[in-house]
């Protein structure tokens, strides 16, 4: 299948990966390559077959206790922030 | 025989007689790495210090007697594992010298057995690749050589380095982890064991995540034996990781040289892959003949949707690994590219961090989640995961283990590599269907092919059942007596 380079540009953008053209154009050959490469699956017919989301798990997963387990780790999580202001993160302005 | 030489199970008895200290054995492996590593590229990262220091404290307890079964015992460490205080890569820019404030599930679980950590070892970026070509710290050598041609040979991936270090001997084994083959294929490669256990068997917390519902930890060594002494060690159920199975841990060196009278071997015929080489065939015929000799009654089986695994995997990977690598924005940790609005800066960051595989499937995943694409490639994706496990289930329904091959050619030369990605993937044919389902497996080296390159076979196991496989694996092993050894090993390096 082919992939056109509006639908390429749309996709980078949903990833936020910056690409420059001659990049989108690498990009869109080689995942319309796969893409048509997975075209094989149409031949299986899967009606009435659930979709699997886990593996060797046939019972529910369990669900810890929503209880505070850890904390006051304020450095520990902003040790290797690669910008810092005090016990924030800092990122460029969103709101003029 | 020097200290290099010896299994995990011979240095463990040996530091427990005395025969050598372990503070011996882990600079015997470090002096090793210095001569190799700048050559093979297996190591990331050194820790020759900690290691040190941490051989000396097993040495003090060695001698107060307090000392579980890895003591002392150097191992390599896939940078994908987080190791607190350590920088842990992934293998990628993007990562810079992030510094882990905490340690994996585990590697814990192997330090609290006593392990020594000589290194952490090199990887595909993001453990996405059969090569271990996309590391951004550079490409590993195999440290195998084709007969009288010394082209560089791609160990496999994405273990690829604790592959080549295991098989260099410049770590008595190492940590792997597989998500589509990615223990089992560098395993075949170099000529060494690789186990990847069932999904859920060993905690994912603290490792790097690139498919979550497929990573699974295992070993890589040298012998079935070690690999199921370092299971035992890895395994275990972890609250920090709600799919980890709650399930006991069984003693799995217990498993090897147990008798395999009856024992059902199921040969898949959809594994008989058009334009397999008959070097190849008849490596797994051989295979077959070794196992029925061990007592085993060998059985054909069918899996109908082999032929549909490696697409599903290519949809079902790269879907999880856009939303897992999503975390990487440049702004809590890691390499930053400043940029004049916040999404400037993700995609200058993530641009100039992530390598080329690594974008490619984060786009494709990103692809396929898409509204308007969600049902037709996604969904569609985990129904046919739903047939493919179907499938294994019914073989072992008339099997108890599955022999097959573990890839469909020996190692490639760096220049060899297919520039097409879906020619890359096939290298994963026979690995994935069974990281699908998550059955465990094992690959074991066998033989050398005619360029004098390792060729492994592959066992696929019911759920939760590596001991069949260690019994199974012991015994071809036993029967194959694979002794060779790579061109460039410790003691042995031109």
């Amino acid at each position: 299948m082919s992939l056109d380079l509006a639908t390429t540009r749309r996709i980078a953008k949903l990833a936020r990966i910056g690409l420059d053209d001659q990049e989108i154009e690498t990009v869109r050959a080689q995942m319309g390559g796969i893409l048509g490469w997975i075209e094989i699956l149409n031949e299986v017919d899967v009606e009435g077959v659930p979709p699997m989301v886990g593996t060797s798990q046939t019972t529910a997963l369990p669900q810890r206790q929503d209880a505070v387990t850890d904390g006051d780790r304020q450095n520990d999580v902003l040790a290797n922030a690669p910008d810092r202001e005090g016990p924030f993160f800092t990122v460029p302005k969103v709101v003029e | 025989m020097m200290l290099t030489d010896l299994t995990i199970a011979q240095a463990a008895e040996g530091l427990r007689k005395h025969d050598f200290t372990a503070v011996e054995l882990t600079n015997a492996h470090v002096e090793a790495i210095g001569a190799l590593n700048g050559r093979l590229n297996a190591y990331i990262t050194v820790t020759a210090d900690q290691a040190t220091e941490a051989a000396a404290q097993a040495d003090r307890n060695l001698a107060a007697g307090d000392a579980p079964t890895l003591t002392g015992i150097p191992l390599g460490i896939k940078d994908l594992f987080c190791t607190k205080g350590v920088r842990t890569t992934a293998a990628s820019r993007i990562l810079g010298d992030f510094t882990p404030p905490y340690e994996s599930t585990v590697t814990a679980n192997l330090l609290a057995n006593g392990a020594v950590f000589v290194g952490k070892t090199n990887l595909d970026e993001f453990a996405m690749g059969s090569t271990n070509l996309t590391s951004a710290f550079g490409a590993v050598e195999n440290p195998w050589r084709r007969n009288g041609d010394d082209t560089p040979l791609v160990p496999g991936g994405s273990s690829g380095g604790s592959a080549a270090a295991v098989a260099a001997h410049l770590a008595m084994g190492a940590t792997g982890t597989d998500t589509g083959g990615s223990i089992r294929q560098p395993a075949a490669y170099c000529g060494i064991v690789g186990l990847k256990p069932t999904y859920g068997r060993c905690s994912r917390w603290g490792t790097i995540a690139f498919a979550s519902s497929l990573d699974q930890a295992g070993p890589m060594t040298r012998t079935v034996e070690d690999a199921a002494i370092m299971l035992a060690a890895m395994a275990g159920h972890d609250a920090k990781d709600s799919t980890s199975a709650n399930i006991a841990v069984p003693d799995y060196r217990a498993a090897c040289g147990r008798s395999l009278k009856g024992l059902r071997v199921g040969v898949p015929a959809e594994y008989r892959a058009p334009g397999m080489s008959a070097e190849l065939q008849a490596v797994w015929d051989r295979g077959v003949a070794m196992l029925r000799e061990a007592g085993c009654e060998i059985v054909d089986v069918s899996l109908p949707h082999t032929k549909y695994g490696l697409a599903t995997y290519y949809i079902i990977a790269p879907a999880e690994a856009s939303s897992n690598l999503a975390r990487y924005d440049g702004v809590r940790f890691g390499d930053r590219r400043e940029g004049a609005s916040l999404d400037e800066l993700y995609e200058r960051t993530r641009h100039d961090g992530f390598g080329e595989e690594v974008r490619r499937r984060i786009l494709v995943g990103t692809y396929v989640l898409s509204a308007g694409y969600y049902d037709a490639y996604y969904l569609r994706a985990q129904k046919i995961r739903t047939l493919i496990q179907r499938d294994f289930t019914q073989a072992f329904e008339a099997a108890d283990v599955l022999l097959t091959p573990t890839a469909p050619t020996a190692a490639f030369g760096h220049n060899e590599k297919p520039e097409d990605p879906v020619q890359m993937y096939l290298n994963d044919v026979f690995t994935v269907p069974a990281s699908m389902a998550g059955q465990p497996a094992l690959s074991v080296p066998v033989s050398l092919d005619s360029t004098g390159l390792p060729l492994g076979l592959q066992l696929i196991g019911r759920h939760f059942d590596e001991e069949t496989l260690i019994a199974v694996g012991s015994a071809l092993e036993k029967a194959a007596d694979f002794t060779a050894r790579p061109t460039f090993r410790a003691g042995a390096a031109a």
